[in-house]
């Protein structure tokens, strides 16, 4: 996690994801505005995804982590959590079938 | 996260004659390896925070899809511009926060201190607005409890139903609890940033040793990507005009 | 085998190094908070055992003749959570797992020793809590304190209960931590993944299910607090909410839970039978990958507790395969200690005699949960004593004997001393033979129809003779369990002085002195040798103690 000799500044890059941030947001108010019909859901979700996305990989520095560990981590915590909300959902959205 | 007792982290030699940095644990052989222990740590922690917060995501989830009108109609009803300020808030802290960490890294001191005190301004300020919320919700009676009314609501894209105020009420009690952890989150970073401006301010941090900085930083971080997804998952059901 | 070293002068050593209270109460020696968790989860021991004593003494008779339906009901509750919360959850790991980690991996001491501290003490904090709450009155709702009773119909202590619970959770999390940072960070020069101990992929194993399923538990806790307290009504039926989705929720951990609790146990018995068949562990590859297997399949099941509960059948269906596929791991473990036995050179001192016991034992409650992944068994079985009886042979059978086998195989290390073999095989047999009577009878009243947590059957009398056989049981089983720390105890001040390595056993943890130095080893290991290396540890010429090459 240390400084990994960069020649060239980080600062640009976080700038330009600090304005991605911004705008993402300013994205998400607007398309929730939209009649989307059942896509302002996911469309909303995608944005954050993103969103937390850039975050992680430059904000916490998981892009050019020293290890693949780290990203090991941040994925087996989506995994699990995805198994959360997936199998429960294979109950609560089959239970109204016949 | 925690350093011997001296100042500037000085590289000393030690009884044997070999340099080591004073921040070293005995435990560890060297200090990219207690590092790297550090930040592994954090990294784990912040896994079981994402399926402390998934629990309540899951609630969320399924009660979002039965009751889609009511909570439509909760939404609708919370103070949408503070939420998005709030979240601009955010951003903008974690921008102050790589900013204080690359100001470690780079031995800034000002920026350091700067960026870790804006830091925690716009962390107030979050929890200021977060505050204004709450007490408008109280106001309006939309605190689960004795006291909650929501009468006579219509479901946005339905304006002839009312909204189920006991659906609603579940709403509710999702924002509150969600919101409300997420919020204590917030409060505890806010004192570990203290913590970490006391450490700069003594000038314990060196490019050689910043650890704190980094995973405090990430732990920021992570209770901002909360937001990311708090944010239009409770404020943004339906803002159809 | 044991080679009882007379030590004329006394080593220093992590036990001797320093003296007073305060040198134990405020340690960072892995060793010495190992050693501060075998008392509190010893403690914590009995009094779920009390509870059972209670339990069984009610059973005797058909009528409900020696305590009320509602203490009744605090007594399950209170085995229930005292025994899988404060000391199953924690037993190997926070015992064995933190004295044996850094040592089998030639570190001096786990990643973050003041964690570990703090581990312990939120420990106790949730037992002092626990224990407070069961003074005071208690809690009647079962462990598993389902919505919308534990939410808003009894009166007991449920939040107290909840948060004894949160902060023993925490500890978990924590301990779940440091083994992981500890494993990938922490190996001495040579020790590869692939030479290390199962013991170490078992413990790997369990840190990633306390920390991925804990946390749900704690969050539903807190719904359940935050219900109870300022009615927040997320599982309330009367404001649309689901009692379902609390057992979703609550099941998310609690099923991992019981992998928490047997996976440690599975490398315990690994290390048992590599040493006392004299041979490497048959599969090492094998039996690593089947423990992560057990702990991700293990998040893939828990919805099987929920079958009757009003899940979609659909649903039901792909837990009841989900459930048959977690079997497959652990039938891969059974069948590798099974061959790593076949032309091995077999020596029965206690803790092999444990790891038989474990070896059959967890064989048949595996199996019985297999029977109880069939849908149509299970639409019978539920909430009756089969279901009793096969967790308690996992968990009693399985993870107990397993927790007293790797007493017994490491007490020479952590105590310097040995036990007294005689006694030790005696008190395995008691157990054994204790523990059979005690629940085998258990599956046969589940199967006729005897319900669970029913303090009163008078109107099925004959289910009697079978009842009385499970408490005659019972006792024998508590003489079984008296024994050991009796004679453990006993060996502190009187036991033959053991050897660094009494059992001529594989591992870095046998070549540093019985007990260790406070921080393990004089010098740095490095390994240049694969594990389990029986092969040249039993060679014929061999020196003092195995050359490294």
């Amino acid at each position: 996690m240390s400084d990994h000799s960069s020649a060239k500044s980080p600062l640009p890059t976080y700038f330009a994801v600090f304005f991605a941030l911004l705008i993402g947001t300013a994205l998400t108010v607007y398309a929730a505005t939209l009649d989307l019909g059942k896509f302002n859901a996911p469309v909303a979700l995608t944005i954050a995804s993103i969103k937390a996305t850039l975050v992680a990989l430059f904000f916490m520095h998981v892009k050019g982590a020293s290890e693949k560990l780290t990203k090991l981590v941040v994925i087996a915590a989506l995994f699990f959590l995805l198994l959360l909300l997936g199998l429960t959902m294979t109950d609560y959205a089959t239970r109204l079938w016949n | 996260m925690q350093n011997n007792a001296s100042s500037a982290a000085a590289v000393q030699a030690d009884a044997h004659g070999e340099a080591h940095n004073p921040a070293l644990l005995h435990h560890f052989a060297e200090p990219q390896q207690q590092r790297d222990a550090a930040s592994l740590g954090m990294w784990l922690f912040l896994a079981t925070e994402v399926m402390f917060f998934g629990g309540l995501f899951c609630a969320y989830l399924v009660y979002r899809r039965w009751y889609f009108g009511d909570f439509a109609a909760a939404s609708k009803s919370i103070n949408m511009p503070l939420g998005a300020t709030n979240t601009a808030v955010l951003i903008c802290s974690s921008l102050t926060v790589v900013l204080a960490v690359w100001a470690a890294q780079t031995a800034r001191r000002t920026l350091l201190l700067v960026s870790l005190a804006v830091t925690m301004l716009l962390g107030l300020t979050f929890l200021g607005i977060k505050g204004i919320e709450y007490k408008d919700k109280f106001e309006e009676h939309h605190v689960p409890g004795a006291s909650f009314s929501f009468q006579n609501v219509p479901i946005p894209g339905h304006p002839d139903q009312y909204a189920d105020p006991h659906h609603a009420q579940l709403f509710f009690s999702l924002y509150f609890v969600m919101t409300g952890l997420h919020a204590l989150h917030m409060i505890i970073g806010l004192g570990i940033f203290l913590w970490l401006f006391a450490m700069a301010w003594k000038g314990r941090f060196t490019p050689e040793w910043h650890t704190p900085v980094e995973i405090g930083g990430l732990y920021w971080h992570f209770v901002d990507i909360v937001w990311i997804y708090l944010f239009p998952l409770l404020y943004l059901i339906d803002r159809h005009p | 085998m044991p080679t009882a070293i007379p030590q004329p002068v006394e080593r220093e050593n992590y036990l001797n190094k320093e003296y007073g209270v305060w040198s134990w109460l405020l340690t960072t020696d892995h060793k010495r908070i190992a050693l501060l968790y075998l008392l509190s989860i010893t403690f914590f021991f009995f009094i779920g055992g009390f509870f059972a004593l209670l339990i069984r003494l009610e059973l005797l008779t058909p009528a409900g003749d020696l305590v009320q339906a509602d203490t009744y009901n605090k007594l399950f509750t209170m085995h229930g959570m005292v025994m899988v919360f404060f000391f199953l959850i924690p037993s190997i790991p926070a015992v064995l797992g933190n004295f044996l980690v850094p040592l089998m991996i030639g570190a001096k001491d786990l990643a973050f020793p003041r964690i570990n501290l703090l581990s312990w003490y939120l420990y106790v904090i949730g037992g002092v809590m626990m224990l407070h709450c069961m003074l005071t009155g208690g809690v009647d709702t079962g462990w598993t304190f389902y919505a919308p009773f534990s939410t808003s119909f009894t009166n007991t202590k449920i939040v107290e209960a909840g948060l004894a619970i949160f902060v023993a959770g925490f500890s978990s999390i924590l301990t779940g931590l440091n083994f992981v940072v500890t494993i990938h960070r922490m190996r001495c020069p040579g020790m590869t993944w692939s030479r290390l101990p199962l013991f170490i992929w078992a413990h790997y194993a369990t840190s990633i299910i306390q920390l991925l399923g804990t946390p749900v538990v704690a969050v539903t806790i807190v719904l359940v607090a935050a219900e109870r307290t300022l009615h927040l009504g997320i599982f309330d039926p009367k404001l649309g909410g689901d009692p379902l989705l609390f057992q979703h929720l609550f099941w998310f951990y609690s099923h991992p839970a019981v992998y928490i609790m047997i996976l440690p146990s599975m490398g315990v018995v690994t290390e048992i039978i590599a040493c006392f068949s004299r041979k490497r562990i048959f599969g090492y590859s094998f039996v690593a990958f089947s423990s992560i297997a057990i702990a991700v399949f293990g998040f893939l099941v828990w919805a099987h507790h929920m079958f009757v509960a009003g899940i979609s059948v659909y649903s039901a269906l792909v837990f009841s395969f989900l459930s048959y596929a977690v079997a497959l791991p652990s039938a891969i473990k059974v069948f590798n200690w099974t061959a790593t036995l076949y032309k091995g050179s077999i020596h029965y001192d206690a803790p092999m005699l444990y790891a038989f016991g474990f070896l059959g034992l967890f064989t048949i409650g595996g199996l019985t949960g297999l029977f109880l992944s069939a849908l149509g068994i299970n639409v019978h079985v539920t909430d009756t004593y089969f279901v009793v009886a096969h967790f308690h042979y996992i968990m009693v059978g399985g993870a107990v004997m397993g927790y007293l086998g790797g007493m017994h195989f490491w007490w020479p290390k952590i105590s310097g001393r040995l036990y007294p073999e005689g006694w030790a095989r005696l008190a395995a047999l008691i157990v054994f033979i204790g523990f059979n009577l005690t629940f085998f009878p258990q599956f046969l009243l589940g199967y006729m129809g005897m319900p669970r947590r029913y303090y009163d059957y008078s109107h099925m009398p004959e289910f009697q003779v079978l009842n009385v056989l499970s408490t005659a049981g019972a006792t024998v089983l508590g003489v079984g369990y008296l024994l050991p720390m009796i004679y453990f105890l006993w060996s502190m001040r009187y036991g033959k002085p053991s050897s660094d390595n009494p059992w001529n056993a594989a591992g870095l943890e046998w070549k540093t002195s019985s007990p260790p130095p406070t921080f393990n080893f004089d010098e740095e290991p490095v390994v240049t040798w694969e594990a389990y290396n029986y092969d040249e540890l039993d060679a014929p010429y061999k020196q003092e103690v195995p050359v490294a090459k």
